[in-house]
């Protein structure tokens, strides 16, 4: 199974309390995906020149400054990070492309879950409604946001085996459906260059589109290589800066629903999860075709 | 004493969880009809399930999966969308949706009418074996598919692979019709498809005329007709 969401806001007003909303989304996904749950959080963009990395660590007492006075020296300023549970979140001025290859060799022992202007990820192994305690998922206002919890079908049930998997600067994607030919895949993409954490077929997905659009394709044209390029069953909801797009396989065995209002865009597997906005009543419900890519994207401030 | 004379028993879902409001529905069987009101269904799977007794529910609100399943007698209108396998294995009765309907809708029903007045996505009638249903708007790929009796009757237009390895089951398409799946071919309309059709735009309130309306069902020629062709799949 698996349960996925994806929440944009139209309204100020509404990405204020967007956490809270995406909370009661993955509570009531829970059910659907009891081993795992994450978050993709897009809000405050870094200062240009500067990147948010988000980093995890299975060790509860990480010497989280340590890293910081690390990455101070060897890039530019670094402003106060945040520890959040088992991650923390540091504003690294520098080019992303070098941070993360410093922290792939200086600290190995931590995992790159994000790196952008905007996009901040946190996920962890356990239940789902363990998951928005701990991780203060009420209190948090953004701009849009993605929701994923995790059945284990294809691969372990671990922290890295969990969704969101980034694929790109502010990208990520979550997956309910499981992929076929997914070994064959990271096999080629890793000859071309793709690096992967794990043996999760989704994580090959994200990694799928990272190449596309390093070849040049837009998230549009990525999506529909999908199509023809990937074997399997999937609903997907991609995270990018701007918004969020959604395809889902031309079968159509796993579900979707979306649902629109003045103040609201959402996506989840089952409607009892969009129930829980305020609104919800009266909002514009459909479900998306199957192969058919849909993309929302919030107007870009000049 | 009437359905519609009944008082209506009406049952907020804020308040009361499914098992508790399906018990209530199952302790009707073979006892007076009567009304009931389902209120705040917030997309719960498996409401008025397993019906047994000439009720009448109406939920206010979106359902979940496998709404009115397995209805026997009963009818069952839900003023909103539905989730996938709405009056999934429906033996008779009447299930209306006012609203869209997910994912195999009626699948494998025996007897019994399904109404969805919006459109229905994939797989509608999936193994249909004697459910009659009428779909104002349109269906998604695979309508039909192995459908073995009844009438899957579609006002709109039908997705890919209409009537997939169909058996004896009838299909009336008034809009177009993407592609037929294998075995699945235009038939003509006669006099006796006629009138079944009318009666069901009729049972199905659909405002609709039959003269705009083609038949598809079986050529008969898949390879559990003709054993012969079982290689030319």
């Amino acid at each position: 199974m698996c349960g996925i969401a994806g929440l944009f806001s139209k309204s100020s007003t509404f990405e204020g309390t967007l956490g809270t909303h995406l909370s009661s989304m993955l509570v009531e996904l829970a059910d659907r995906g009891p081993d795992s749950a994450g978050v993709a959080i897009y809000r405050d963009p870094a200062p240009s020149g500067s990147c948010k990395v988000s980093l995890f660590s299975p060790d509860p007492d990480y010497p989280w400054i340590d890293l910081a006075v690390g990455l101070a020296k060897a890039f530019g300023d670094v402003g106060e990070h945040t520890v959040i549970a088992s991650h923390a979140l540091l504003v690294v001025e520098g080019d992303p492309a070098e941070i993360e290859a410093w922290l792939a060799d200086c600290h190995p022992e931590l995992r790159v879950m994000s790196v952008g202007q905007s996009i901040e990820i946190y996920k962890e192994a356990g239940d789902p409604r363990r998951f928005v305690e701990r991780f203060s998922l009420a209190g948090v206002s953004a701009t849009h946001a993605l929701g994923h919890t995790r059945m284990a079908t294809e691969s372990r049930v671990t922290t890295e085996h969990s969704h969101p998997f980034s694929s790109g600067l502010d990208l990520c994607l979550v997956h309910n459906g499981s992929l076929s030919n997914h070994n064959r895949l990271r096999a080629f993409l890793r000859r071309e260059g793709i690096r992967f954490q794990t043996d999760n077929d989704s994580e090959v997905a994200a990694g799928y589109l990272t190449w596309r659009l390093s070849q040049g394709a837009d998230l549009e044209q990525a999506l529909q290589g999908c199509l023809t390029d990937l074997d399997g069953f999937y609903t997907f909801a991609v995270g990018t800066a701007d918004g969020f797009a959604v395809l889902r396989d031309p079968i159509a065995c796993k579900p979707a629903v979306m649902s629109e209002n003045d103040d609201w865009v959402a996506m989840a597997s089952e409607y009892r999860a969009i129930a829980t906005l305020p609104g919800a009543d009266d909002a514009r419900v459909w479900e998306p075709e199957p192969g058919r890519v849909y993309v929302w994207q919030r107007e870009r401030v000049a | 004493m009437s359905p519609a004379e009944a008082t209506i028993e009406s049952v907020d879902l804020a308040e009361v969880d499914v098992r508790e409001l399906n018990q209530r529905l199952h302790d009707l069987a073979g006892g007076e009809p009567s009304r009931w009101r389902v209120t705040n269904p917030g997309g719960a799977h498996a409401l008025a399930v397993g019906l047994d007794a000439e009720v009448e529910v109406e939920i206010d609100g979106h359902v979940g999966y496998y709404c009115a399943g397995m209805n026997k007698l009963a009818t069952v209108r839900v003023h909103g969308n539905c989730g996938t396998g709405v009056a999934e294995n429906i033996m008779s009765g009447t299930v209306i949706v006012d609203g869209d309907s997910s994912q195999s809708a009626a699948a494998t029903g025996r007897g019994g009418l399904l109404v969805v007045k919006g459109s229905a996505s994939a797989r509608c009638g999936i193994s249909m074996k004697g459910v009659d249903i009428v779909v104002h708007g349109s269906v998604g790929h695979a309508g039909g598919f192995m459908a073995q009796r009844g009438a899957l009757v579609i006002c709109g237009d039908a997705g890919p692979d209409l009537g997939d390895s169909i058996y004896e089951a009838h299909i009336y398409v008034r809009g177009e019709v993407a592609s037929l799946g294998a075995d699945c071919i235009e038939k003509e309309m006669r006099e006796e498809h006629r009138s079944e059709l009318a009666a069901l735009l009729e049972r199905g309130e659909a405002d609709a005329d039959v003269a705009e309306f083609r038949r598809y069902g079986s050529a008969r020629e898949l390879y559990n007709f003709k054993v012969d062709n079982a290689g030319a799949y």
